[in-house]
Order: structure tokens, then C-alpha cells, then sequence
């Protein structure tokens, strides 16, 4: 399916990065020689205990965080040191988030949740009405567009994220246990949205302590302790 | 990255909403600055206004003179008091009037006698002087006739009365024809002063009016307390001015020694004083916009630190510092902009009131005033805000949105 130009050419690539948090006199290492490529189009979770570092992994490639060491390319750019508007052009550009906690505006209707990233772009109001429906649709919110968050279940809040995330059409979704705050059945509809994005050839990595989601992914990594413990590609291993 | 001017005003308008608490107390604290400036400099430009209006009363036109001199020339409370180190005399006064640029001349000599008719009586102020004094000092009669034109050293035994001493004196009775005695001597009541004869100083209501001869010899004293002088025309009246000191100085043996002042010396006087007066509360009143402005960057700070999580989720949206930054100021100066709308509208009425309340005080709030005021709560609310749209700006995306 996928062109094997594209395949060759990484999206993400990461080289010896560190993190280190300083927490008093304690240098704490987040992150600790991480070597990490990712090409385009791949369906990718990252599982680990607590504390492994899952989300400083996921900041950093999200450029929400940067390295205290290494290089990070991306899309054969290096964005290691990335002045802060480029930065925040790139994550409106090419990377949705989609977090545990929604982190949706409570004052702001679902469709006018959506609708940020847009508004952030300075797209104009007109061009951006019929992409907040088609969006709200897409994530079966029809009904619910000029609700506010607290009018809506769990698993209609994340999507309303979803839809928020993948407005822009970004060419990454970073998902931090997008399941973590929901029911058994609304998380498993959000990882069906998630992998259907996917196949579309969106590349979509999610840091989930659920095995059973874990194990769908197509490219599983495991950490531990700030390092990769191991990275199963599933085409691989079952061949 | 732009945001159209539209929906920066849509996301601000909708936070402020969002937490009307704070807004509202950013509101009021705006608003009761610049009212206040409003109101204070309403009051003292009121008090200006009712001064010069009353100095206006006075007369038209008008050049005082009275006995002594002193080198701080201008208004010298010494002379204002009229202590007389040479007096000044009705034939002072008869030669002033051979001066054409003079329209009148109304000697004054004052003094307080005991006033009474059938058995009723009291101490009175008197004020000695001659027909002219109506026309100079735009008084009113309600009744009768005023004192009677001719020579000024001729003492008729005539009066005319204030309101109040009429009702005092006379009670119900009609008072004009009627014999009053003052101190010695009897006097017929020919007039009664109408309530719009008031002026600085006195109150005719509460006087008794003379011949200025006859006050002399009620009062055993041939000097005068003040001569008023009315001159035709306004460009003339510096030159007045500088002639009486002359005339007089030649009839004292070559030594100044009266001052004469132009009611619009006194007038500019009072006037600087009184405009002093209403920048100084201005000023004061400035201060508490200051307050607010203060209080501002407190509650924006809080503004910022509850919307912590929010700022991080713009970010990892794609707002760069400098766009939260503008979000943050926008968001402010909105707010101060209807802090001082709602402000200016709260003053004005505030005005309205105390006009209504004091009639005579016409309580306008001098446009400088407004604009000041409405000039400063914005740049406060823009200057204040900056600390914490910096700090909102500068958050890290990470840490904003775990919310810490
Ligand atoms: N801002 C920070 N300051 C200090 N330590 C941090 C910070 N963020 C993460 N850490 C530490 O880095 C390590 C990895 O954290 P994290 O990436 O959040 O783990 P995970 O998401 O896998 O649970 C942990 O030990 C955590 O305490
Ligand atoms: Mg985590």
C-alpha cells in the first residue's frame, strides 16, 4: 500500500536524544539515549510502566518539549532547536494532539472547540465553517456541534479532540491514553477513529497501558526507565 | 500566524464571559476610577464656574478702589480688610467722576446700627452710597424705589431695605413709606431690595441701604470703605485703572496709597486657584485609576494562572508566545474598555445627580478630564497587563497543560 520511495525516506527520526529533569539537586533522566525512526503512514504504540517516560517521548516528538541532547529530524529537518514560532507553525501544521483529559475550552460550543486550530491559523471564518462540520460529521457530532464540553459523554468529548486534532490534516496524531478517562466501549470506538485515520495515512503513535490496544498497533515499542526496551514491527513478526 | 481582529475579539469577549466574577470586579474597579475623576473634576470646575459667575454678578466693567497700598500689589488681603493709613473721601469719589471713560461711580461706606421700628429692632449692616450702586452691581428692586440720584453729600433720610429685614422689621405690615429709626436718627423706607441682589461678601437681603452722606453721619466718619467705579468699556478699563491711582496720588500729596483692582484681577485669581484646585483632585482621583490598574494585573495574573492549562492547549495548537501574548493584552484592554465606557457613563450621571442636587453648582466634567481619564484606565489596563501576558506567553506547553 505503501509507495516504497515514501518508506525509505524516515518522518521522524531521533539520534542519542536525552531529557534529563532536574528535580532539586537530582538529575532525573526522562529520556536516555533514545534512538527512534518512524516512517510515514505507521500505526505505532508505546507502552511502559509509569514513569518511563511515555509522554516526554510524545512532547518531544510533538515539539511540545525538546531534547537536552540528540538531534530530532523531522521530515529530514532538523527541528532540534526550532525558534518558537516555526515550533508552534509545525504542531498547528503537521501534528495533532490528543490527550487523556480532552483538554477542551469549557466557555467554547464543540464546533467552536474544533474550530482553534483554524481560528490560530488565521484561516478566514468563511473557509473555516465548512471544514468544522465536515470534521464534526466525521466524528458523528453532528447533533452536538453547539453543545458545550459539559454537555457531553466521555467518549463524545474525545472525539470532539479528535476532531479538533485532525482539522488541520495533520500528518502525525500523538495520542497520550487517549483511553485512560473512558469506558471499555466508548475507548474502543475512539481506537477504531484512531486506526481509521491510520489507514487514511496518517501516522498515528499512542502511549496506552492497555495491552489489548497496545498489541493492535502495527509497530509496538516497549520503555522502560527513559530507554527503548524493544520495538516489535508486527508485519515483521509475523512473518 | 495571524487571527483575524474578529475572532480575537470572539475568544476574548468569550473568556471574559466565561469568568464573570472577575470580569465584573475588573469592571467596577475601572469604572469607579474613572467616575470618580469624572465627578471630582465635574465639582471643582463647578465650584470655578459658580465663583466666576458670582464675581460676573458683581458687575460688569468693574474697577474697585479702596484705601491703602501695599508693594505685593494684586489682590492684598491687607486692603481687601481696608485697614486706612489715609482715608478716602466722597470728594476723592466726586473728582474721579470727571473721568469720560467712567459710566458710574458709586462710593461705599459701610457700617451696623441698631434698627428699629415700633418696638421691633435689631443690629443691621448699613451700606452708605448713592443711586448709581443698583446699576453697577445689577441688583434688583421687588418694591419701591432706589436711593435717589443728586449730590452725594446730600444726607436725604431715606432707606431702602433687604427682604429679610423687611420681614423682620415689618412682619406682615407694608413697609415702604413707612418711618424706620437707625441708631439717632429716622429714615423712610423708600424700597425693598429683590432676593437676586446677592453678592460675594454680602448678603443684601440682610442690609440696609443709605445715601453714603447720610451714612457718614450716621456713623460720624467721612471716610469711605471702597469706591466702585463702572467703565464704559472694556479696553478702557486698564487705563482707568492707571489714572485713579494717578488722580488720587496727586489729592494725597503725591503718596500711593489705594489700591484698585479690576474685578478681573480678583476674577483671574480666584479663577487660578480654583483650577488649580480641580487638577489637584483630578490628579488625586487619578491615583485610585492607577489602583485599578493594579488591581488589574493582580486579577489578570489570576486570569492567567487559572487558565494555565488552557494557554498549554493553544500551544500544542500552534499558538506561538507572541499570538497568547496579544490573546492576553486584548483581553485586557477589552476590559478596560468597558471599565471606562461603563466608567464615563457612571460619572455623567453621577454629574446629573449632584446638579440636581445643588442647583447652583453647574457640575460639568471639563472634556480634558474625561478624555484623561479614559486615556489613562486604557493605558493602565494596557500597561498592566503585559506582566502577566508575558508570563502566559512564556509558559512551558508541557507543564501548562498538566496544569501547573
Ligand atoms: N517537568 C518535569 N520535571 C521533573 N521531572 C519530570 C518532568 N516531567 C517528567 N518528569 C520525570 O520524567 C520521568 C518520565 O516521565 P513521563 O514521561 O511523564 O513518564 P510516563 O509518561 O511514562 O509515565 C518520570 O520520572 C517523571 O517524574
Ligand atoms: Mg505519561
Amino acid at each position: 500500500m505503501i509507495e516504497l520511495s515514501t518508506m525509505q525516506l524516515n518522518m521522524i527520526e531521533l539520534n542519542n536524544i536525552h531529557r534529563d529533569f532536574l528535580v532539586g539537586e537530582q538529575k532525573v533522566h526522562a529520556l536516555d539515549d533514545i534512538n527512534l525512526s518512524i516512517v510515514a503512514g505507521e500505526y505505532i504504540s508505546i507502552m511502559g510502566p509509569s514513569g518511563s517516560g511515555k509522554s516526554t517521548l510524545l512532547n518531544l516528538i510533538g515539539l511540545l518539549d525538546s531534547a537536552t541532547e540528540g538531534t530530532y529530524l523531522l521530515n529530514q529537518q532538523d527541528v532540534t532547536a526550532l525558534p518558537d514560532n516555526e515550533q508552534a507553525a509545525t504542531r498547528n501544521k503537521t501534528i495533532g494532539f490528543i490527550f487523556q483529559s480532552f483538554h477542551l475550552i469549557p466557555r467554547l460550543t464543540a464546533a467552536q472547540n474544533v474550530e482553534l486550530p483554524l481560528m490560530l491559523a488565521g484561516t478566514e471564518p468563511d473557509q473555516r465553517l465548512p471544514l468544522v462540520n465536515k470534521a464534526i460529521t466525521e466524528m458523528d457530532l453532528a447533533d452536538r456541534a453547539q453543545h458545550r464540553p459539559d454537555q457531553l459523554s466521555g467518549g463524545q468529548r474525545q472525539r470532539v479532540a479528535i476532531a479538533r486534532a485532525t482539522i488541520m490534516q495533520p500528518k502525525i496524531l500523538l495520542a497520550d491514553e487517549p483511553t485512560g478517562n473512558l469506558d471499555q466501549k466508548s475507548g474502543q470506538d475512539v481506537i477504531n477513529i484512531l486506526e481509521q485515520l491510520n489507514r487514511q495515512g496518517i501516522t498515528v503513535i499512542i502511549v496506552t497501558h492497555d495491552n489489548n490496544i497496545g498489541e493492535r498497533a502495527t509497530r509496538q515499542l516497549k520503555m522502560l526507565d527513559g530507554r527503548i526496551e524493544s520495538d516489535q514491527t508486527l508485519s515483521q513478526a509475523s512473518l | 500566524m495571524k487571527t483575524a481582529l474578529r475572532d480575537i475579539t470572539g475568544f476574548s469577549w468569550r473568556a471574559l464571559t466565561g469568568f464573570p466574577t472577575r470580569t465584573i470586579l475588573m469592571l467596577m474597579a475601572m469604572a469607579i476610577g474613572v467616575a470618580s475623576v469624572i465627578m471630582l473634576t465635574a465639582l471643582g470646575e463647578g465650584a470655578r464656574r459658580y465663583v466666576s459667575n458670582e464675581f460676573s454678578s458683581l458687575g460688569t466693567n468693574l474697577v474697585i478702589v479702596f484705601p491703602g497700598y501695599s508693594e505685593t500689589s494684586g489682590l492684598n488681603p491687607v486692603a481687601m480688610v481696608g485697614t486706612t493709613p489715609r482715608d478716602l473721601t466722597l470728594d476723592d469719589a466726586q473728582v474721579l467722576t470727571r473721568n469720560t471713560n467712567i459710566r458710574r461711580i458709586a462710593p461705599i461706606s459701610i457700617g451696623s446700627i441698631n434698627a428699629s421700628f415700633q418696638g421691633r429692632s435689631r443690629e443691621v449692616p448699613i451700606i452708605g452710597s448713592n443711586a448709581e450702586l443698583l446699576n453697577i452691581r445689577h441688583w434688583q428692586l421687588a418694591q419701591g424705589r432706589f436711593l435717589p440720584a443728586g449730590d452725594l453729600d446730600r444726607a436725604t433720610p431715606v432707606c431702602v431695605i433687604g427682604r429679610n429685614i423687611r420681614d423682620q422689621l415689618f412682619a406682615a405690615q407694608a413697609a415702604v413709606g413707612q418711618w424706620i429709626r437707625l441708631g439717632d436718627r429716622r429714615f423712610r423706607v423708600i424700597g425693598i431690595m429683590a432676593s437676586e441682589g446677592r453678592s460675594i461678601g454680602v448678603d443684601v437681603q440682610d442690609t440696609i441701604i443709605i445715601p453714603v452722606a447720610s451714612a457718614q453721619q450716621l456713623f460720624n466718619s467721612a471716610s469711605l470703605f471702597r469706591i466702585l467705579l463702572e467703565v464704559k468699556t472694556r479696553s478702557a478699563i486698564e487705563s482707568v485703572k492707571q489714572s485713579t491711582i494717578e488722580i488720587l496720588k496727586e489729592r494725597h500729596q503725591g503718596k500711593r496709597d489705594v489700591t484698585v483692582i479690576t474685578q478681573d484681577a480678583v476674577l483671574k485669581t480666584f479663577d487660578r486657584i480654583l483650577g488649580a484646585l480641580t487638577y489637584a483632585i483630578g490628579g488625586i482621583a487619578a491615583i485610585s485609576l492607577a489602583v485599578a490598574g493594579i488591581l488589574i494585573m493582580n486579577v489578570m495574573l489570576v486570569a492567567v494562572s487559572q487558565r494555565t492549562a488552557e494557554i498549554g492547549l493553544l500551544k500544542a495548537l500552534g499558538a506561538p508566545q507572541r499570538q497568547i501574548l496579544h490573546l492576553i493584552l486584548f483581553e485586557a484592554i477589552m476590559l478596560s474598555t468597558f471599565g471606562a465606557m461603563l466608567g464615563v457613563l457612571l460619572g455623567e450621571l453621577g454629574c446629573v445627580v449632584i446638579r440636581l442636587v445643588f442647583p447652583a453648582l453647574p457640575a460639568y466634567a471639563p472634556l480634558w478630564a474625561v478624555s484623561t481619564a479614559v486615556a489613562v484606565s486604557l493605558l493602565a489596563g494596557f500597561i498592566f497587563s503585559l506582566l502577566p501576558a508575558r508570563q502566559a506567553a512564556r509558559l512551558d506547553p508541557v507543564l501548562a497543560l498538566t496544569g501547573k
